[in-house]
């Protein structure tokens, strides 16, 4: 079985800042998205249950090699990157042109994707993606596992009451959520065998995407303001023994009507 | 020159760094409390192949670069010096049969070794042969096709816990060969071999979680096959051995002064008197900005000493006995000024720094004194008249 893993490259949590565009500032080192490594965990136990192999697919600057990195380090065998200046810019919609398009050009069975990411949090890409494509779309899975004859995906939907059971035919996209399980650590063989991997570039050209239908010019929602959040004030740390302490923490969260 | 690291270097620290931050940091207070060895940590540096970075990838391992070994090492002891010390010494009692052992013999042990199925440890020192390690008294003689072993060994890191030990034993007592450095073999020793036992672990300072073993040789017979090297080389593996294992000790003692730079830079910036932080106040800073210059100035020298041994620099000796002396008394210093400036806090096991001075301070002690490695460099530098 094998399966698509899209990866965003994020700005180093904690790093996060906007540009002088009022855009998310890429240049401050990136990482693969927090969610994307549950989900690329969740594949790659899937691969090693039942064979095949899992490709990332990104979409982003150079920087975003970092998180192709990690990826390839900690299991995957191979990498597809859409790289063009052309794409800066692009709206969700535009995002998921491109990302269907590299899609199509791959052997899948299985696409999964994180349930949004820690920089952008729209979270509408991965449904965009299976509405583009024509595949069944299941979100917000907790497990991700195979039918009994091999041939679909069943995964546990999380909800306000507990959880849905789907299934579907596979190919399919399954978006997951951090209850899939915690990423491995990238094993120091892995790092090393990371380096040798076939990592793809995919220009629009070779997607097939005129320039017109992606990027700022094509953006159909346009950022008309943003404001950072105001910086936190200073933490109280309290530094008695634990009771009264805790006293102190039970005192601070009542006369602000939190208990 | 500069040392700048590969990109696969910098991934490759930066892993262990995660590793270690997240994994090994919050054990460090209670390995050094219980004074029990880590093997949960021992386990997790095998599953991320860590212990594999000294061998050759046709055993399992990830090609044993010096710098790559040290990176590890470095940042594992940042958090843990205890657990910076299990790869430190897995590539020490390895490094006999890494330097000479044959094929059959680096097939035999270099899997297990590599995959973190067994440990190693290195038996030189004695009681009575410290800085003297040529006046060692464990005599090796023949028996049959083998040898019989008779003696003590003490100061073992590890030599409990190791399934696969290198032991120094004399094969040729005669004066002249003493006098010639041809007294000596070495041999390797299993754990279980009738004959081998660990006397006693010892009580110790610092590194805690590290046991040090006394080990007793009574009869033990080894085939010759567990012979590492020629007949009479073993003076010369010792010191090729220890040329390579100092920067491992270096790397320890970089690492454990980093971990208490942090923690001092985040207690300064954290700790208020007279109204601000104490890292506000010159003579606070002052003695951070020491402490970071002299971390990075002992971790430049290690990098270039570990890419000049890796080389085959001729004065890989001098490299050596230069970075473990350097990185030695940093982490000491490094450590001190650490307490120093968490003031009587820093004297509490309630904060890390008391472990870490305490840990910094066997890093002047073993693989050789910090008197030993300036009697190496002194002796190199007359020799070469600068």
């Amino acid at each position: 079985m094998d399966i698509l893993v899209l990866v965003k490259a994020v700005p180093i949590v904690g790093n996060e800042r906007l540009g002088a565009d009022e855009r998310v500032d890429r240049t401050v080192g990136l990482e693969a998205n927090g969610n994307d490594e549950y989900v690329l965990e969740a594949a790659l136990k899937l691969t090693e249950a039942h064979g095949g192999e899992v490709t990332l697919l990104t979409m982003g600057p150079t920087a975003a090699q970092e998180a192709l990195r990690k990826g390839l380090a900690m299991g995957a065998a191979r990498a597809v990157h859409v790289i063009d200046d052309g794409i800066a810019g692009s709206d969700a919609r535009a995002t998921a042109t491109v990302l269907a398009a590299a899609i199509g050009r791959q052997r899948y069975d299985l696409v999964l994707a994180g349930a949004d990411t820690s920089d952008g949090q729209g979270g509408t890409l991965a449904s965009a993606i299976a509405t583009s494509l024509d595949l069944p779309y299941l979100s917000y899975a907790g497990r991700i596992e195979l039918t009994d004859d091999g041939r679909g995906v069943r995964v546990q939907r999380l909800s306000p009451t507990g959880y849905d059971v789907l299934e579907a035919a596979l190919p399919a996209l399954v978006m997951g959520t951090q209850v899939l399980g915690e990423p491995r650590y990238p094993s120091l063989r892995g790092i090393m065998a990371a380096r040798s991997k076939e990592t793809t570039t995919l220009s629009l050209a070779d997607l097939g995407i005129a320039p017109d239908r992606v990027g700022a010019g094509a953006a159909t929602t346009r950022v008309l303001d943003a404001t950072p959040p105001p910086a936190r004030a200073g933490a109280t740390v309290l530094r008695t023994d634990p009771e009264s302490a805790v006293a102190a923490t039970i005192d601070f969260l009542a006369a602000r009507g939190l208990v | 020159m500069t040392t700048r690291l590969t990109a696969e270097q910098r991934d490759l620290r930066d892993a262990v760094r995660v590793l270690a931050d997240e994994q090994i940091a919050p054990r460090a207070a209670d390995v050094d409390a219980s004074g029990e060895f880590p093997w949960d940590i021992v386990e997790l540096l095998a599953r991320q192949d860590i212990l594999a970075l000294p061998f050759p990838a046709e055993h399992g391992g990830l090609g044993g670069e010096l710098l790559s070994v040290c990176l590890a090492i470095e940042q594992i002891s940042r958090a843990c010096a205890t657990s910076g010390l299990i790869l430190a010494v897995q590539e020490l009692g390895s490094l006999p049969l890494l330097l000479v052992g044959t094929p059959a013999q680096q097939a035999r042990w270099f899997p297990d070794l590599a995959a973190g199925r067994a440990l190693a440890a290195l038996a030189l020192t004695e009681s009575e042969a410290g800085s003297d390690a040529g006046a060692i008294r464990t005599s090796a003689r023949r028996e049959g096709d083998g040898w019989r072993i008779d003696g003590a060994k003490r100061f073992i890191s590890q030599g409990n816990v190791a399934r696969v030990v290198a032991v120094f034993a004399v094969t040729d007592p005669d004066p002249r060969a003493v006098r010639t450095r041809r007294h000596m073999s070495c041999f390797i020793v299993e754990q279980g071999a009738p004959g081998f036992s660990t006397a006693r672990l010892e009580h110790k300072l610092g590194i805690r979680g590290s046991p040090t073993a006394e080990l007793l040789f009574d009869g033990v017979v080894v085939p010759d096959d567990q012979r590492v090297g020629e007949v009479g080389e073993g003076w010369s593996i010792a010191m090729r051995t220890l040329d390579r294992s100092r920067p491992g000790i270096a790397a320890q003692a970089c690492g454990i002064a980093q971990g208490a730079l942090e923690a001092a830079a985040r207690y300064a910036a954290d700790r208020t008197q007279f109204g601000k932080p104490i890292g506000e106040h010159q003579m606070v800073a002052a003695m951070l900005a020491d402490m970071a210059a002299r971390t990075e100035a002992a971790r430049q020298l290690l990098y270039t000493a570990c890419l000049e041994i890796d080389a085959g620099s001729p004065q890989a000796g001098r490299w050596s006995a230069m970075c473990k002396l350097v990185a030695g008394d940093t982490a000491m210093a490094v450590t001190t000024d650490a307490v120093q400036i968490f003031g009587g806090y820093g004297y509490l096991s309630e904060y890390p720094v008391e472990r870490m001075m305490r840990d910094a301070k066997i890093t002047q002690l073993y693989e050789g004194t910090q008197q030993i490695q300036r009697l190496l460099i002194g002796r190199d530098v007359l020799a070469h008249g600068g």
